[in-house]
């Protein structure tokens, strides 16, 4: 299941059924483990994944700032992806790199010492290349 | 490679791996753990192979973390014995060619303590590290984590050598009379729960290794494992000799893919040298490590969770009248250490018990690793002998509090541990004086917390962190902390009862009582621990509607001090809500005075991060923006 999630980054329910039929497993034994898990999402993501970093060191450092600034001025909630298909923000607790934090993961990338201006710059930028086209960078 | 069948071949491998290493005069470590890497290690590397490309004298290694990740990426040049911090890929080619080739320390580069402070060259002076004893994490920054030639150069698998050639019962005694105690959390004697699973009726032993840190702050177990994951696995093999284990587990969480990778080459390696696999070292064991990887589940890395996670069903612990080391992983008996613990054994072995005893306490013997996190100048993964008072962790080590602010208080334990105030400072840290002090030593994890910081809001992160973690399987800790949320919530909001303190006492206490596992037992640890040191914050929160840290956002509001504002009007460009406007008249150096509208401003602290003059004030309780300007002189 971790493999398919890795594939698709997420579990479409064919997925499932095929790993239900291949492994002789019962379907409610594998959506128990789909959702007990959090590294598992039964729905699709974004195109981006962000990964902002609630540990408890990046939390005494202002994480939860920048949460409420990505939720007021992108629309942006934990657990979920926006109507665009753009982003996903996702909660997880320690990446462990608490020396820098808070911590902000951009599409797999670590980016540290984040504020709620540098997020903010980061998604704007990251729109402004899917709106600009596909040579877009800025 | 030919496997090394016997301890006289390890030697001479040894011997071998460290005339190759010798062979080269100049090294250069750079720090490659993962935040040195998020501030640039990757592209430095890059750098650095560029340029030492086709040279033969300089061993370039990517090492695991070096520790002092604050002033990171680091670099190490040796022989000359410098560390460079913050270095950027630009200043490459100068190392080189200074450094390098001709042996000058470069001073624009080197660590400095304070303001226009003292300047530290040596690894060695730093304080951050010359108020450390490394054990475990000793080879951090001189092996490359991906070689196990370099792991060998430095004695590496002695201990496994010389361990096969003791009997199994004077290993384990060995391992007993160290007093070894996991460095998990729990502090479990791990001489006693080796001979209890060694002892227990079985057909098969299973050796399981816990990689699931998921204490929120804390990375010891990460650094070790993308440090030096063959010290890990040579605890693993000796402990499979000792308690007679057929098979080995790693349990490794989802969220440390640069661990995973680590140590899984690790893995291929010991297998190819013969480490791993039949009969190791002509001893007759057969033992190999299977890897398995965690879903992000908290609870998992409690023990009868982790085994059922194992056996790839839902983590959900047990109740512990069964004890794992006689049923865990399949029902079979199975020894569970965490990745520190197993770290410690072939020092141990090495070096012997006596020498083991002879640093850290009488009942807590050793070295443990912490992560030193949060409000302190220098935040990183530090190993210090235990008995140490938390006062020369954070003052001597840490370095004090970020840009000289007060202390307020120090974490540990992570969500299982406790708030300890500044009273407890000089507390000797070890196993069980912060037990008894309402804390424990959990994995490791140290967040420190300034003036800045809400003891409130941090109990409340705690569990509601814990409500999403906990596995739903017992009543009081599903319900309980739920409730306990729902009063933190209100106290948070100004809108605190004065009965709240007595209810949240008696839910933690009831859940506490009444839970099945470790997580459930203590998940109330930081709401009574908070209460119990600082009740005089919650009361502000309840009475005044004030909260002390200023973190609270009820009962604050922003405003713009304007004896410190010159007029530069950057915050008005970030706020994004419009709610900062020059103020008519009022001339400045570079334009007009800013004021901040308490009722549109949302809170953000965009203009807090940017203003260059600090002129952004939180006042708490809330004021209006004309109660401030009114009385900005005697709020001051």
């Amino acid at each position: 299941m971790l493999a398919v999630q890795e594939k698709y980054n997420w579990l479409p329910s064919e997925a499932l059924d095929y790993v239900s039929r291949r492994l002789n497993v019962r379907k409610p034994r594998i959506y128990h483990i789909a959702t007990f898990y959090k590294v598992f999402s039964l729905a699709p993501r974004g195109k981006h994944i962000l990964q902002l970093c609630m540990g408890t060191a990046c939390h005494v450092r202002g994480a939860k700032l920048i949460a409420d600034a990505m939720a007021r001025q992108h629309g942006l909630q934990f657990g979920k992806t926006t109507d665009d298909g753009l982003f996903t923000l996702e909660r997880v607790n320690c990446l462990g790199a608490c020396a820098i934090g808070p911590i902000l993961v951009v599409d797999g990338e670590y980016k540290g010492n984040m504020t709620t201006n540098r997020a903010n710059a980061i998604i704007k930028r990251l729109k402004r290349e899917e709106t600009g086209g596909e040579g877009g960078n800025a | 490679m030919p496997k090394i069948e016997t301890a006289e071949q390890v030697k001479r491998f040894q011997e071998h791996c460290k005339s190759a290493l010798d062979r080269f005069p100049i090294v250069v470590s750079l720090c490659n753990g993962t935040a040195c890497c998020a501030m640039g290690a990757k592209e430095l590397a890059a750098a650095f192979e560029k340029e030492l490309a086709g040279d033969e004298s300089v061993k370039f290694i990517k090492s695991g973390c070096h520790g002092f990740c604050e002033v990171g990426p680091l670099v190490v040049v040796r022989p000359l014995d410098v560390v460079y911090q913050r270095v950027k890929p630009d200043d490459v080619p100068e190392i080189v060619d200074r450094s390098l080739r001709h042996n000058e320390v470069i001073d624009r580069l080197l660590y400095r303590f304070g303001d226009g402070g003292k300047v530290f060259a040596k690894e060695g002076e730093i304080p951050f590290y010359s108020n450390q004893s490394k054990v475990v994490l000793a080879l951090n920054s001189l092996i490359d984590p991906y070689s196990i030639d370099d792991y060998l150069a430095y004695g590496g698998y002695s201990a496994l050598a010389r361990a096969l050639e003791m009997t199994p019962d004077a290993v384990l005694k060995e391992i007993t009379d160290a007093n070894l105690r996991g460095r998990g959390g729990g502090g479990f004697d791990a001489g006693r729960k080796w001979n209890s699973c060694r002892t227990a009726a079985g057909e098969r032993r299973h050796i399981v290794c816990n990689a699931d840190e998921g204490d929120p702050g804390a990375f010891m177990d990460e650094s070790i494992l993308e440090g030096n994951p063959h010290s890990v696995i040579e605890g693993m093999v000796i402990g499979a000799w000792a308690i007679g284990g057929d098979d080995g587990f790693i349990y490794i969480r989802n969220e440390y893919p640069r661990a995973l990778k680590a140590f899984g080459n690790a893995l291929k390696q010991a297998r190819e040298y013969g480490f791993l696999g039949e009969n190791i070292l002509s001893s007759g064991l057969d033992f190999d490590i299977k890897v398995s990887r965690g879903g992000g589940a908290f609870v998992c890395g409690e023990s009868s969770a982790l085994f059922r996670s194992l056996e790839g069903e839902v983590g959900e612990p047990r109740a512990k009248y069964v004890h794992s080391v006689e049923r865990g992983y399949r029902d079979e008996p199975t020894n569970l250490n965490n990745v520190e613990t197993w770290a410690n054994v072939p020092h141990i072995i090495n070096r012997g018990a006596e020498w083991f005893r002879s640093t850290g306490t009488k009942d807590s013997p050793g070295t443990k690793v912490f992560s030193l996190v949060g409000k302190v100048e220098n935040t990183g993964l530090i190993e210090v002998p235990m008995g140490i008072t938390l006062r020369e962790i954070i003052f001597d080590i840490g370095g004090g509090i970020k840009g000289g602010k007060n202390f307020k208080a120090v974490q540990t334990g992570g969500p299982s541990g406790g708030c300890l105030p500044a009273s407890s400072l000089d507390l000797p840290v070890d196993f069980d004086v912060l037990t008894r002090a309402g804390s424990m030593m959990g994995s490791g994890g140290m967040i420190v917390m300034d003036e800045e910081t809400c003891v409130v809001d941090v109990a409340k992160y705690f569990t509601d962190f814990l409500i999403e973690e906990s596995c739903g399987k017992c009543l009081p800790c599903r319900e309980g902390l739920m409730h306990m949320s729902g009063i933190l919530h209100r106290i948070t909001e100004g809108k605190g009862k004065p009965e709240d303190l007595r209810r949240l006492v008696k839910l933690g206490d009831a859940v506490a009582a009444a839970s099945l596992c470790g997580l459930g037992v203590s998940a109330p640890n930081p709401v009574l621990s908070s209460i119990r040191y600082f009740e005089d914050e919650y009361l502000a929160h309840i009475n005044e509607h004030r909260c002390p840290g200023s973190v609270c956002s009820a009962l604050i509001s922003y405003h713009i001090d304007p004896a410190m504002c010159t007029g530069c009007g950057t915050c008005e460009k970030v706020c994004p809500v419009d709610a900062i406007k020059p103020v008519p008249d009022e001339e400045r150096k570079d334009g007009l005075l800013r004021e901040i509208d308490a009722d549109v401003c949302e809170k953000c602290s965009a203009c807090k991060e940017v203003c260059p003059e600090e002129a952004i004030v939180v006042e708490s309780p809330a004021v209006t923006t004309e109660h401030y300007r009114e009385n900005v002189t005697e709020m001051r």
